[in-house]
């Protein structure tokens, strides 16, 4: 084995790991828009720093030894095989690299939590394989409606060229307003699924017969796109979630249309009966 | 060196003929028997990633619909970490065990032999199930229900394969147990005992305790399907998270099982190839004792989003973290032994090497995944997946095959070709990462795992890893090829082939280890 591929081999994996920081989120999480999210981009961040130390330092002296230590240079080895005072050090100094990450994580967590008195809450039910949404409370409480893949499956048989938003498009977005807590209950009506929206830091399982929770608030209007995140059946990679952050005054908007156009399809049943 | 053994045996029982497989009690046959059965089942569920690969290769789905997709995946994990790793494992127990504790054999000889062919009825289950009436189960290795629940007689075959492997393993590991509890030569102390073994010995009671409990969990998904039960059932009162918790108190001392003996194996590899002895070997041991302890504490970090209570989560994050101390403590611990050592590398060194390597990187992306908020952005996406085939892969797989270069030329008193060996493993190492360091980006950038179509922004690290994969699935002919060589034709290989080798099998014995070994004790000094 030649020294220098593995120091090549070694470089070039390091600048693999790290150029990807500098860049665009093609090589690392989608940009942070909620609180959330941001304190997890950077934890992850700092964790790759503290990796990147224990990395340099352990494979500097395992691959200084490789360079050095061989038979082939003549090297004669030496017989020690234990050290109490260097073994303890080694077990010390983890523990406490360990507490400094598990620290802001913490707190992370307990925020992540907190899904007390949101603006408004929704809850999104899973279906093989389709999202239903349904608004309990704040602006736009009774709005309610289903939101499925529209990517046409001729691009998936790729008879069709791909959209830009290929997989990430639905008839019905999820609309919500800007700056306002959002309290999603996630339930499925079938099997497992995963309501998740990787620029809010947002992935709660979506459980048949039971309810959970979990709250975000956008802080820019725009569209952001997640998927499915359980496997769920055949189709699972093909229930995107896409969320409408809107100003308030466009928010209050289409709850009006929507309602709107509620009350019509309600009346019309009504005649109808 | 001195071998102290009488080749000829008096009574050297050597049957012939195929009975000499069907009604193997010894140790040694039943151990090749094991290696090649595993290597078959990898091939199967290397094939099986190469379909998944190529269906990824590009957007859009081209050769595998969704629902065949997913059975590929399934199977893929099962056949991968059921088939291959654990029999492969168990089949170098059975070889070195007793050679390296200086047993003549194993404790239950005719138990091992249904522990092994157990083996091809379950394979044979797993891998008919593609051809039954709505294919092979397509839940995932994980087979969570309700999902599961879902699916036709395919799902069945797999519930009464893994049924079948499951008491395997418990035999297996109860023969093991047993023969290195009491089978050792005299004066053999247990912190006498070489690392392989001792690291064998805690994996066994891992998989006594784990095994019945994945045995419980299937047993109650069948209930479930067929006899009405709602155990996971919500609307019959029962709870679908209750078996992610059952599957996972399996599912992650499961994750030790296939690494521990790993950890042995490297312990050996590395001073041997160091001429050193192994740096802190008590610490060794109770590194590896309590990482096995605390891998039966954090099965809930697999199931970070399934919506724990804070306290909950917080629990399993520092328990999970914990077990970074006695993983560093292991890395720390090799690197020592390599420092001022007087190193050669010849393949079973450099695929040590290789495993510590890219295990230190599975074990980061491992504290990260420990991280919970940041695991709620990573869960179920190619970040995990790419996680856990450093750990499995460039950690498990590379073992086996340093395990295999190892001790090929006392199995089969042949030397296998260096030069191939040393390309084998740059090939792997070349391929491997190239397979799996990018699908870290896809991961972060919010692929999910386990979809048979991508969006658009994820299409060329996927191009990428795929190539890597049909690389490294070639690859791993050669190894077919450099074995099937050796046993053909390799040159006569020394009884101590190794300069820097301490243990039994090298000092004790000669090369091709003789049908029936230490029929008395060797003694130690």
């Amino acid at each position: 084995m030649s020294s220098k591929s593995v120091a090549a081999l070694v470089g070039s994996i390091t600048l693999a790991f790290y150029s990807g920081m500098a860049f665009s989120s093609k090589y690392n999480f989608q940009e942070p828009q909620s609180v959330i999210a941001r304190d997890i981009y950077d934890q992850h961040i700092m964790l790759l720093w503290i990796c990147l130390a224990i990395f340099i330092a352990v494979f500097g002296v395992m691959f200084y030894s490789i360079l050095k230590h061989r038979k082939s240079l003549g090297y004669k080895a030496a017989n020690f095989h234990h050290s109490t005072a260097v073994e303890i050090i080694w077990t010390t100094i983890p523990v406490l690299i360990l507490i400094a990450m598990a620290w802001p994580a913490t707190k992370t967590v307990i925020a992540m939590k907190d899904t007390s008195e949101p603006d408004i809450t929704i809850k999104a039910t899973g279906y093989q394989w389709l999202w239903g949404y349904d608004y309990l409370q704040g602006e736009g409480e009774g709005i309610s409606f289903y939101s499925k893949l529209s990517t046409p499956p001729a691009q998936m048989r790729n008879k069709e060229p791909k959209g830009e938003n290929y997989l990430l498009e639905v008839d019905n977005n999820l609309v919500v307003p800007v700056g306002k807590k959002i309290r999603i209950i996630t339930t499925a009506n079938d099997v497992i699924h995963a309501w998740w929206v990787p620029a809010f830091g947002v992935k709660q399982d979506a459980i048949p017969g039971f309810i959970r929770d979990a709250w975000f608030t956008a802080e820019k209007p725009g569209i952001y796109r997640g998927n499915c995140a359980e496997l769920c059946g055949k189709d699972h990679g093909y229930m995107p979630i896409v969320v409408e952050v809107m100003e308030q005054d466009k928010y209050a908007e289409w709850v009006a249309e929507k309602k709107k156009a509620t009350a019509g399809v309600v009346t019309t049943a009504a005649v109808e009966n | 060196m001195a071998v102290v053994q009488d080749v000829h045996g008096h009574h050297d029982h050597h049957p012939t003929g195929i009975m000499r497989w069907v009604a193997a009690t010894n140790h040694k046959d039943i151990g090749t028997m094991y290696l090649w059965f595993s290597f078959s089942m990898f091939l199967v569920g290397g094939f099986l990633a190469m379909g998944i690969r190529a269906e990824l290769f590009m957007p859009g789905i081209q050769i595998l619909e969704p629902e065949l997709f997913n059975s590929f995946t399934t199977l893929h994990g099962l056949i991968m970490v059921f088939g291959a790793i654990m029999p492969a494992f168990v089949g170098l127990a059975n070889w070195q065990v007793p050679l390296m504790v200086g047993a003549p054999d194993m404790a239950f000889a005719r138990m091992n032999n249904w522990s092994f062919w157990l083996l091809p009825v379950a394979g044979l289950l797993l891998v008919s199930s593609f051809f039954v009436p709505g294919g092979a189960a397509a839940g995932g290795w994980t087979f969570y229900p309700p999902l599961s629940t879902q699916g036709g007689i395919g799902v069945d075959m797999m519930i009464f394969a893994i049924h079948i492997l499951g008491a395997s393993s418990i035999m297996g590991a109860i023969n093991i147990i047993t023969t290195i509890l009491n089978m050792r030569a005299p004066g053999m102390t247990l912190m006498k005992m070489p690392l392989f073994v001792w690291t064998w010995l805690i994996t066994a009671y891992l998989l006594v305790l784990a095994m019945p409990v994945l045995a419980g969990v299937v047993t109650m998904l069948l209930t479930d399907r067929h006899f009405g039960t709602s155990f996971f059932n919500a609307a019959g009162g029962g709870d679908p998270v209750l078996f992610q918790h059952i599957f996972w108190f399996f599912g992650h001392p499961e994750v030790y099982i296939m690494i521990l003996p790993a950890f042995g194996i490297v312990s050996e590899i590395i001073p041997t190839f160091a001429r050193k002895p192994l740096f802190g070997y008590s610490s060794m041991v109770y590194a590896t004792a309590s990482i096995a302890i605390l891998s039966c504490v954090v099965w809930a970090h697999h199931m970070f989003t399934v919506g724990m209570p804070t306290v909950g989560q917080l629990f399993f994050m520092y328990a999970t973290m914990l077990i970074a101390v006695p993983t560093g403590v292991k890395v720390f611990n090799w690197t020592a032994t390599m420092w001022r050592g007087s190193m050669t590398f010849e393949t079973p060194m450099l695929f040590a090497i290789g495993f510590i390597f890219l295990f230190v990187i599975g074990g980061f992306s491992g504290v990260i995944c420990a991280i919970v908020p940041i695991d709620i952005q990573v869960q179920d996406t190619y970040y995990v997946i790419a996680h856990f085939h450093y750990v499995l892969v460039s950690g498990a797989l590379f073992s086996i095959f340093g395990a295999v270069y190892y001790w090929l030329p006392k199995w089969t008193g042949r030397m296998y070709d260096e030069k191939l060996g040393k390309l084998h493993f740059w090939l792997s190492m070349i391929f491997f990462n190239m397979a799996f360091f990018v699908q870290h980006f896809l991961g972060l950038a919010g692929m999910p795992r386990r979809i048979p179509d991508y969006s658009l922004q994820f299409a060329d690290f996927n191009m990428i890893s795929s190539i890597g994969a049909f690389g490294f699935g070639l690859t791993q002919l050669l190894f077919l090829y450099i074995v099937i060589k050796c046993i053909r034709s390799g040159e006569k290989a020394a009884d101590k082939q190794w300069e820097g080798a301490t243990t039994l099998e090298w000092t004790a014995l000669p090369s091709p280890a003789p049908y029936h070994s230490f029929e008395t004790p060797p003694v130690l000094k």
